[in-house]
């Protein structure tokens, strides 16, 4: 039996999958745009969420809008924007209550869908511009929500360490777009942008919960009416050539120094080393077995996290870990010797096994959470090799130790960020 | 074995108290992959005044030494428990509330063994003076971390601000300072008080059978050599009804402001329905007020003084209870001064009408359901309520029998002037 049953259904300009599944108590709906990341339209994308979830023609203010929601039992409508390899993924989602356990007998699937597709394509407008005090707030949402990204030190030392090891790529833009590029957008040019994006933008619906197959695919012909299109193509390129370890220091007024490394693994999601590189990875830093953490915090006591993530479709490898300025040297002495380890084969079949087993269970897990359920499987649209989980989990627990060591082989040091606090020790 | 349906909400909830007195729970959940597990003993931060098992005098602990027991719980003497779970393909975690210590992992095979593994390190402490002092390392960076996190700053701050000796106001990792003085010793004073049985609770939420699971527990306990242990007596000093300080404002190295107002609860001797039902129509008003569908969401967006962080939000536990509202602003002081100009024209009533609260009521029950696909939900909030004598399943019937007076009356006590506090970060 397949762990995943996904229904895929080609419609005019989108792609539409639907999970069936008994085992939420209510039914989701993920809206994914898809286009390449650019300097030009990463602020206008991430912007355009939230100008959409803000009102609509028919709900014209968020008063109307959320009341609206509040009355199809506390429906949550909200936006995500992300970054997968050089392409800018805006997610709208809508989660609903499935009526089945209210005493009221609302029709709140279809209201969903309808709603969401007013969310869409039918936004609060005044002639060919957005509505422009609804246009002017969010302008100003977006502001503080780039300049917030300074305060939280892990996010802000994480995005550092990307800007510095991608400059010139399109990767080093901030998906939540340039602070500078924002007073420039009217809702004049928004509301181009938008129409722009609609018809260019890779579209895919994903409908998970206890649903008529048939009743979802018709709905969906009716309420998202779009045109065919051939999806854009990045001409950013995912790779690059290392030339010397790049080594930036930064100093703030904080206490506990953060210090993030990042590696080129040269290897993305649909090579055929990808499993071997997931396993790699949880031996070396993704779990609380690992390396990373066995050395830098317990043995050492220099953290209290350190960590390594990958990133599936840039071929990035991520360590990150909170330690006393004074213990710099030290801590990437320590992060060095757990790479070689692994470029020598220093692990052990226990190792391996025990990490094949958590991330057997990471990815179960996973999905059975509906949202990661969507993020899993549009890992199949970013890379355009469809998901197949029963596969994925197979491939998984082949990959062999000289495997591991071998994709241990390609993975370059880029650039060290150290941001360093001046208060206190 | 005791089972308890729901049929509405189409669930099952299996019930058994075990001879040493531990609480047992199970809800099966067909479809799911993963289960999930937590063991939680009613111990947190605020109890660090208390008279240890067996001795006659009351004791003070230093601050942090819940949190720190926790870390220590997991060291065994052949090593580290993390190491086990994932050799058996489990994540496992722990955390340390105000009020609680929970264990806990989640899997999609080897049930059975993890469990195992759940129970018996938690009732198996190992702690050594040289572990002990090896964790200071680790926690006081867990502790620096957070001093550098201007949210948590905010938090404790505004918590801070309001009592004046209540132990809420103590960080729950306590200091550098304070937990320099934890022993191996101290460790297991509180590890005889407060991990008896008796004084925990096992959930279980996941594809389970739950006959075979209660036997896997009760033969599991049956062989571990527990003695009948009398009431924890823990202490707490007089705390008066006002707020301790009206405003803090805090220097960080930040680029946008922070503002959070707080009111400090009365009420917080309540347990029970009285509780369960004090703190969903608190919620219910904070919503009617602050909702993204008031107009006082509006209002505060189009002037400017809000973004999406703004939140609001209530806690109750016994002995201490706080609602706060507030985010992100470039003008604290005035949202400081909107946010307390809205609750006292609330207190006479002002944006409680029916229509709101039928609405509020509607989203809170769709956000219910909405939770309850969430395994980590249903366990964690499951075990706070049965810790205050309530139970999580009764919070749709109580919430449909809110009434607008109910609400009202509930505006008028609990805002009053004196029990009002802000906490600001700005920019250094």
């Amino acid at each position: 039996m397949a762990i995943i049953h996904e229904a895929v259904q080609k419609q005019a300009g989108l792609t539409l999958h639907i999970v069936n599944t008994g085992k939420y108590k209510t039914n989701t709906f993920v809206w994914k745009m898809k286009a390449p990341l650019e300097q030009e339209t990463v602020t206008l994308r991430s912007l355009l969420p939230y100008v959409l979830q803000s009102s609509t023609a028919t709900y014209p203010s968020t008063t109307a809008l959320r009341s609206y929601l509040d009355d199809l039992y506390g429906a949550s409508l909200y936006v995500d924007l992300s970054k997968k390899g050089e392409y800018q993924i805006i997610t709208i989602t809508l989660e609903i209550a499935n009526e089945k356990f209210l005493t009221d007998s609302t029709p709140l699937l279809r209201k969903g869908m309808e709603l969401l597709s007013d969310v869409l394509f039918n936004p609060h407008v005044n002639g060919s511009s957005f509505d422009s005090a609804t246009v002017e707030n969010e302008k100003r949402s977006l502001k503080q929500r780039i300049q917030s990204q300074y305060d939280d030190k892990m996010r802000y030392s994480a995005n550092r360490l990307v800007e510095e090891m991608c400059k010139n790529e399109p990767y080093a833009l901030d998906v939540n777009g340039e602070l500078e590029g924002i007073d420039a957008i009217s809702p004049e040019t928004l509301y181009e942008y938008y129409q722009k994006a609609l018809q260019e933008d890779e579209l895919d619906l994903y409908v998970i919960g206890d649903v008529n197959e048939e009743e979802v695919q018709q709905a969906a012909g009716s309420l998202f009416r779009l045109e065919d299109r051939t999806p854009l193509v990045s001409r950013g390129s995912v790779d690059k050539e290392i030339q010397d370890v790049n080594e930036v220091i930064e100093n703030q007024d904080i206490k506990q120094g953060k210090l993030n490394i990042g590696y080129r693994t040269h290897v993305v999601y649909g090579d055929s080393d990808y499993y071997a590189l997931q396993v790699f990875n949880g031996i070396f830093g993704a779990f609380s077995h690992s390396k990373l953490f066995i050395n830098v915090r317990e043995k050492a006591s220099l953290a209290y996290y350190a960590s390594a993530r990958l990133e599936s479709h840039k071929g990035l490898l991520m360590v990150m870990s909170g330690i006393e300025n004074k213990n710099y040297e030290q801590a990437v002495r320590i992060i060095k010797e757990q790479m070689e380890a692994m470029k020598k084969g220093d692990f052990t079949e226990q190792e391996i096994s025990q990490t094949k087993a958590v991330i057997r269970n990471q990815l179960l897990e996973t999905i059975d959470i509906g949202r990661g359920l969507v993020e899993i499987l549009y890992h199949g649209v970013v890379s355009g090799i469809p998901v197949d989980m029963d596969d994925w989990l197979e491939q998984t627990d082949k990959v062999t130790a000289s495997e591991i060591t071998e994709v241990a082989q390609k993975i370059e040091m880029d650039t060290i960020y150290f941001l360093t606090g001046s208060e206190g020790k | 074995m005791e089972k308890i349906p729901f049929d509405q909400l189409d669930e099952e909830l299996y019930y058994e108290k075990m001879n040493n007195g531990l609480s047992v729970y199970i809800l099966p959940k067909k479809g799911f992959n993963k289960t999930y597990a937590t063991f939680t003993t009613k111990y947190g931060s605020i109890d660090n005044h208390f008279k240890p098992l067996n001795k006659s005098e009351m004791i003070k602990v230093p601050d942090g030494i819940a949190h720190f027991l926790e870390h220590k719980l997991f060291e065994k003497e052949d090593g580290d428990v993390f190491q086990q779970f994932s050799k058996q393909g489990a994540s496992a975690n722990a955390f340390t509330s105000f009020t609680r210590t929970a264990y806990l992992f989640s899997s999609t095979s080897e049930f059975e063994k993890n469990l195992g593994t759940l129970i018996d390190f938690v009732q198996d402490p190992y702690f050594t003076e040289k572990t002990v002092e090896k964790e200071k390392g680790i926690i006081g960076q867990e502790i620096d971390m957070y001093d550098d996190n201007p949210d948590w700053r905010l938090y404790f701050g505004l918590i801070e601000n309001m009592y004046k000796n209540h132990p809420v106001k103590i960080d729950i990792a306590g200091t550098n300072e304070s937990i320099a003085d934890i022993t191996d010793k101290l460790l297991y004073e509180c590890y005889g008080t407060f991990y008896h049985p008796s004084n925990m609770l096992l959930f279980v939420v996941g594809p389970v059978e739950p006959s075979k699971v209660m036997d896997q527990i009760r033969d599991n306990q049956s062989k571990k050599d527990y003695k009948d242990q009398p009431e924890i007596e823990r202490s707490f000093d007089e705390e008066p009804a006002e707020v301790a300080e009206k405003k803090k404002v805090l220097k960080m190295h930040v680029q946008t402001s922070k503002c959070l107002v707080g009111i400090k609860a009365l009420n917080t001797d309540q347990q029970g329905n009285e509780m369960l039902k004090n703190e969903l129509v608190i919620n219910v008003l904070l919503d009617m007020i602050f909702g993204k569908s008031s107009k006082t969401y509006e209002e505060l967006y189009n002037e400017g003084l809000i973004d999406q962080s703004f939140y609001y939000d209530y806690t109750q536990e016994l002995g201490f209870g706080f609602a706060m509202m507030g985010g992100d602003t470039h003008d604290p002081d005035k949202l400081e001064e909107k946010l307390k100009s809205y609750l006292l024209k609330a207190k006479d009533g002002s944006g409680l009408s029916e229509e709101a609260l039928t609405r509020s009521k509607k989203k809170k029950i769709g956000g219910f359901l909405r939770s309850l696909n969430s395994p980590e939900y249903i366990a964690n909030q499951f075990t706070r309520y049965a810790f205050n004598e309530m139970d999580l399943f009764d919070v749709l019937p109580e919430m449909e029998k809110i009434t607008l007076e109910d609400v009202a009356q509930t505006a008028a006590s609990l805002i009053d002037e004196s029990r009002i506090t802000v906490c600001q970060v700005v920019p250094k």
